[in-house]
């Protein structure tokens, strides 16, 4: 078995570009390198036909029904703030109240809280320890002040997908908008605006093997009208919605990646639940005391969160440095505070430490997939020789009862 | 996080890895941290008549500085008397592994224990005395 190393398996982070993708977007540098903008000459016109044809490319990724509804942006993060300043800003008149979740991408969360700043009023729904809402919950929240619904479709951590169909009906009952942050969605799920009942939707390049730094929202334009008060002002690009010279050579990637993953949609997921199911039990073939986190079905195919029990994840990724993956240890974050997500399903503390988040994505391959767990048994059954809790464990010590001196 | 060589070493060749039997009244046990905060580490040293320390050893839950702490730890420890061992401070071992700022924390554990193994023996010899 020989195995390319290092191995890439952060695929939640980003996504390598496509080759395909890259040689569709290199003649917009050198070659047809106009302003979009610029319709008075070969130059922009032939930019902007490259655009026109991407839109559309975006719009039917997503099921919308006009390209008129793509507002092109920077990535995910500009869309999550579009969207939610946006709307709050928008129908300001109509309420002042938000839901949104508290397992949500910090461009989400930060945008409320900027909100709240402003004077608006915001729930973060809990979640369930599967990590996904309680439609009960969600619909008590509602009340005559609520403007925006904002909840992801799939989540960045665990890879959770939430009831997208079923929140849509709850806000179109009530006449709420929803907003859909489905930026580790698209390709991952089926997913279509109209009929899941999306108002607006962020998502982007870059977790979809298309470029970084290019992403778009999607703004319905019909049952409802939604209106959004622009964030970036300027030149009045993108209806206005969004000033700023289109980046050609991107948003050309980002169609041709959002077409190639979304027509392949059913295959890949296929390709993926099998890779993650083989690491899945290959682990579990070989160890004791491992967790997933998040929901066992209830996610996007190349997702896999798990807990090693006893065993810090940082030293854990040190100990298998020739394979890319994330955690959501405290001691690998510049807070020094354990994920946050982990810590809304009610995952303890102790076990959010040890998690690892395994990102399968389209170039990776069955070989890769045994090597990291080979690899990942090694070390975890070599630091649970050095840990002082997993020999606690074996002397049959309830950690719970131990009087520990942590602050 | 770029590790240091001396992170590195510590945390694939870790020195003095093990337990020692902690009834041994020849035997200090310290154990700090918690499992919350995502550092425990357990040291433990065996002290001669002579009042040298002449073995110790350590099991750490923590990432690779908290590791390579420890290691040095008890590699530090061994061969000193009971006076020299707790003089050794934390900015001791950030200065041998070049820890970062934000893993002096890691560094402060390995001190904590190795003043807890200490109080552990203190109190057998007391109790025995
Ligand atoms: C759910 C989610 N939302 C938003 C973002 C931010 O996307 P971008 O990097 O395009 O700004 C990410 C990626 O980190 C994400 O996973
Ligand atoms: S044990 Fe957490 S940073 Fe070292």
């Amino acid at each position: 078995m020989t195995v390319k190393l290092p191995i890439y398996m952060d695929n939640h982070a980003t996504t390598r570009v496509d080759p395909r993708v890259v040689d569709k977007m290199v003649p917009y540098f050198s070659e047809i390198y106009g302003n979009a903008a610029s319709k008075t000459h070969a130059f922009g016109r032939q930019a902007e036909e490259a655009v026109d044809h991407a839109r559309k490319q975006l719009a039917k990724a997503i099921g919308a029904s006009s390209d008129k509804e793509i507002v092109i942006t920077s990535g995910a993060t500009e869309s999550d703030n579009l969207a939610i300043k946006g709307a709050a800003h928008m129908y300001r008149e109509k309420g002042d109240h938000l839901i949104t979740v508290c397992t949500e991408h910090k461009a989400v969360l930060d945008s409320h809280h900027a909100l709240e700043k402003e004077g608006f009023r915001v729930t973060f729904l809990p979640v369930k320890t599967d990590g996904l809402v309680d439609l009960a919950q969600l619909e008590a929240a509602m009340t005559d002040q609520t403007i925006l619904v904002s909840i992801m479709a799939v989540n960045n951590e665990i890879g959770v997908v939430q009831p997208l169909a079923e929140i849509g009906k709850l806000c179109k009952k009530r006449g709420i908008l929803f907003f859909c942050d489905a930026a580790q969605a698209i390709g991952k799920i089926p997913l279509n605006v109209e009929e899941l009942g999306i108002d607006i939707l962020a998502f982007t390049a870059h977790k979809l093997y298309g470029p970084k730094g290019i992403g778009a929202l999607y703004v319905r334009r019909k049952n409802p009208r939604v209106r959004l008060e622009a964030q970036m002002h300027g030149g009045g690009h993108e209806r206005g919605l969004r000033s700023g010279t289109l980046a050609v050579p991107l948003i050309v990637a980002f169609g041709e990646a959002a077409e190639l993953i979304t027509t392949n949609q059913a295959e890949e997921t296929g390709r993926l639940l099998a890779l993650r199911e083989r690491l899945w039990a290959g682990l579990n073939a070989k160890l004791q005391h491992i967790y997933l986190n998040g929901h066992a079905t209830e996610r996007a195919p190349g997702s896999l969160n798990v807990s090693f029990a006893y065993v810090e994840g940082e030293s854990l990724l040190m100990g298998i440095s020739d394979i890319a993956v994330s955690s959501g240890s405290a001691c690998t974050s510049s807070s020094l505070e354990p994920s946050y997500v982990l810590k809304a399903l009610g995952v303890d503390d102790e076990l959010a430490h040890t998690s690892i988040r395994f990102g399968i994505g389209r170039f990776n391959t069955e070989e890769e997939i045994d090597y990291t767990i080979a690899r990942v048994v090694d070390v975890v059954s070599r630091l649970r020789e050095m840990s002082p809790l997993w020999e606690m464990v074996q002397e049959g010590i309830d950690l719970r009862t131990v009087n520990w001196t942590g602050h | 996080m770029a590790y240091s060589e001396k992170v590195l070493d510590h945390y694939n060749n870790p020195r003095n890895v093990g337990a020692l039997p902690k009834d041994d009244p020849t035997v200090g046990t310290g154990v700090v941290g918690a499992p919350e905060c995502g550092d425990v580490m357990k040291l433990q040293i065996k002290v001669g008549a002579n009042g040298v320390i002449e073995d110790a050893r350590f099991k750490t839950f923590g990432c690779g500085s908290a590791i390579a702490s420890s290691s040095l730890a008890t590699e530090w420890v061994k061969g000193k008397t009971l006076a020299e061992a707790a003089a050794i401070r934390n900015t001791d071992i950030v200065q041998e592994l070049n820890l970062p700022p934000i893993k002096i924390h890691c560094s402060v554990l390995a001190e904590d224990a190795i003043r807890a193994a200490l109080a552990d023996f203190a109190a057998k010899q007391e109790k025995n005395a």
